[in-house]
């Protein structure tokens, strides 16, 4: 499973960085970005789907 | 409060955001309107002309259109922009930057602000958010009735933008009787609000010219000193952005406490799961942002535009109800329900779009310490019944009473 943020449509809400720190990080505008390449370490695919479900601005994109 | 409107008695083609009646009758309100009335928009004549759209589908496709909407004015008024203001900052800033800016300024004056709100740098507030907190709890002394309003919820806010903006923390009464006549005395007259406005803008001179000879490290000399493209920003740009930090950081966030209270006062399974598991606090806090999101923000027409068949005039109010938002059954599962550990919950408590609330980050610490020191010392408590709730006007929504019992203490 791979996560990645769409840059054009993240707004900085920071949910995905406060439920699955191990998937994402945000720079100083508080804008988020997928870490290792957006490669899903197995037993986080839980928390990448979370993620996904709590992003208001549908910003989080999952590849399976 | 005296409106120069008078009660709403049709809340179709009649509404009033800021009748009493609204707030403390919210969700019946809009569940009359969409169930009964098969009405996704309502509209009144009032403040010259006003949209309330309820679904999210409506409320986040006027959040992203920037080009038919402008955030000119955020607040609804009695009166437009443009009739008290012949000649208003150029359009694009507005009178209090970034949330009343307009692309492409909108994005410079934002991120001058993001570093200062990013979750990196409101973290490390915790500690102090909690001295705050139970400063605030040791100061009630050993009462059994409290105003969990007046007394904890609304003075946490305060006291930390005021730190923050190196404001003295002894005037916080000056802070929110100025939140108030901004945002719940929108329909008295206009002559006694500029007056009140000018005391007020007299004490910010003060602040910022004090700032200006004794500069330090706080959010107010770090504005004085920001640039936009190679230049100082204005003394009203630094002004009206003071002025949205403590209308914005204020009243909100104290909406937000003190619904979260007010939901653990009347539900006690709810309550005794978060004070036996301080853990699921901060899914609570997302539940509780969402099902009484206290901000509903606004826009203004920019030229006649027909929305979905509504006949939107030049300069006519829409307003944005994110907590309608939160509660549309077509992206919520069992919306009027409040689920505390709700897993899937896009909520759009701190608005969509270019906008979202650029104190979210702060907001949220507030309000997950501010409930976690509540339920440590107090781990039971209860409404008081002897005694009315009361919930502010306008267009942020949280109690302003909240009478409770305290039944138990650590």
């Amino acid at each position: 499973m791979r996560v990645h943020v769409d840059a054009q449509k993240c707004q900085g809400h920071s949910r995905c960085y406060a439920l699955a720190p191990e998937l994402f990080d945000i720079d100083d505008y508080g804008n988020a970005h997928e870490l290792n390449d957006g490669v899903v370490p197995a037993g986080l695919e839980d928390r990448a789907r979370l993620a996904q479900a709590n992003c208001p601005e549908f910003a989080i994109i999952i590849h399976e | 409060m005296t409106s120069i409107y008078g009660p709403v008695t049709d809340w179709e083609h009649d509404f009033d955001h800021a009748d009493p009646e609204y707030n403390a009758n919210i969700h019946q309100i809009w569940d009359d309107l969409l169930n009964k009335k098969q009405c996704p928009v309502a509209h009144t004549e009032r403040y010259g002309g006003t949209w309330l759209p309820l679904t999210h589908e409506h409320v986040r496709e006027i959040a992203y259109d920037t080009e038919h909407f402008t955030s000119r004015s955020v607040v609804v008024g009695t009166t437009k922009p443009s009739q008290f203001d012949p000649q208003p900052p150029p359009s694009p800033i507005g009178n209090a930057p970034p949330i009343s800016s307009d692309p492409p300024f909108h994005a410079e004056a934002r991120r001058l602000l993001l570093p200062a709100f990013s979750p990196k740098k409101i973290d490390p507030w915790a500690s102090e958010i909690r001295r705050i907190c139970h400063q605030l709890i040791d100061d009630m002394g050993d009462v059994q009735f409290i105003d969990a309003a007046q007394q904890y919820s609304q003075d946490i806010p305060v006291q930390v933008i005021a730190r923050m903006l190196g404001f003295p923390v002894q005037d916080a009464d000056k802070f929110r009787h100025f939140v108030h006549l901004v945002l719940e005395s929108v329909n008295e007259d206009r002559e006694t609000r500029l007056a009140k406005f000018m005391v007020f803008d007299e004490y910010l001179t003060h602040q910022i010219n004090d700032h200006i000879a004794n500069p330090r490290d706080d959010l107010t000399t770090y504005l004085l000193n920001a640039e936009i493209m190679g230049n100082k920003l204005s003394p009203e740009h630094v002004g009206g952005t003071i002025i949205l930090l403590l209308v914005a950081g204020i009243d909100t966030t104290w909406s937000g406490i003190g619904s979260s209270l007010w939901h653990l006062a009347t539900n006690a399974v709810d309550r005794r799961r978060l004070a036996e598991n301080p853990a699921m606090i901060p899914t609570a806090v997302e539940e509780f942002l969402r099902a009484y999101a206290p901000v509903t923000m606004a826009r203004l027409v920019r030229d006649d535009y027909d929305f979905h068949g509504y006949a939107m005039k030049e300069e006519d109010w829409v307003l944005l109800p994110f907590p309608a938002a939160n509660r549309d059954p077509d992206v919520f599962q069992d919306p009027d329900t409040v689920v505390i550990d709700r897993e899937e919950n896009r909520h759009a408590a701190f608005g969509l779009g270019i906008h979202r609330c650029l104190g979210s980050n702060l907001a949220r610490l507030e309000m997950n310490v501010a409930i976690e020191v509540f339920l440590e010392r107090f781990p039971d408590f209860e409404l008081d019944q002897s005694e009315e709730v009361t919930w502010s006007v306008g267009q942020v929504r949280g109690p302003r009473k909240l009478p409770v019992r305290i039944t138990a203490r650590s």
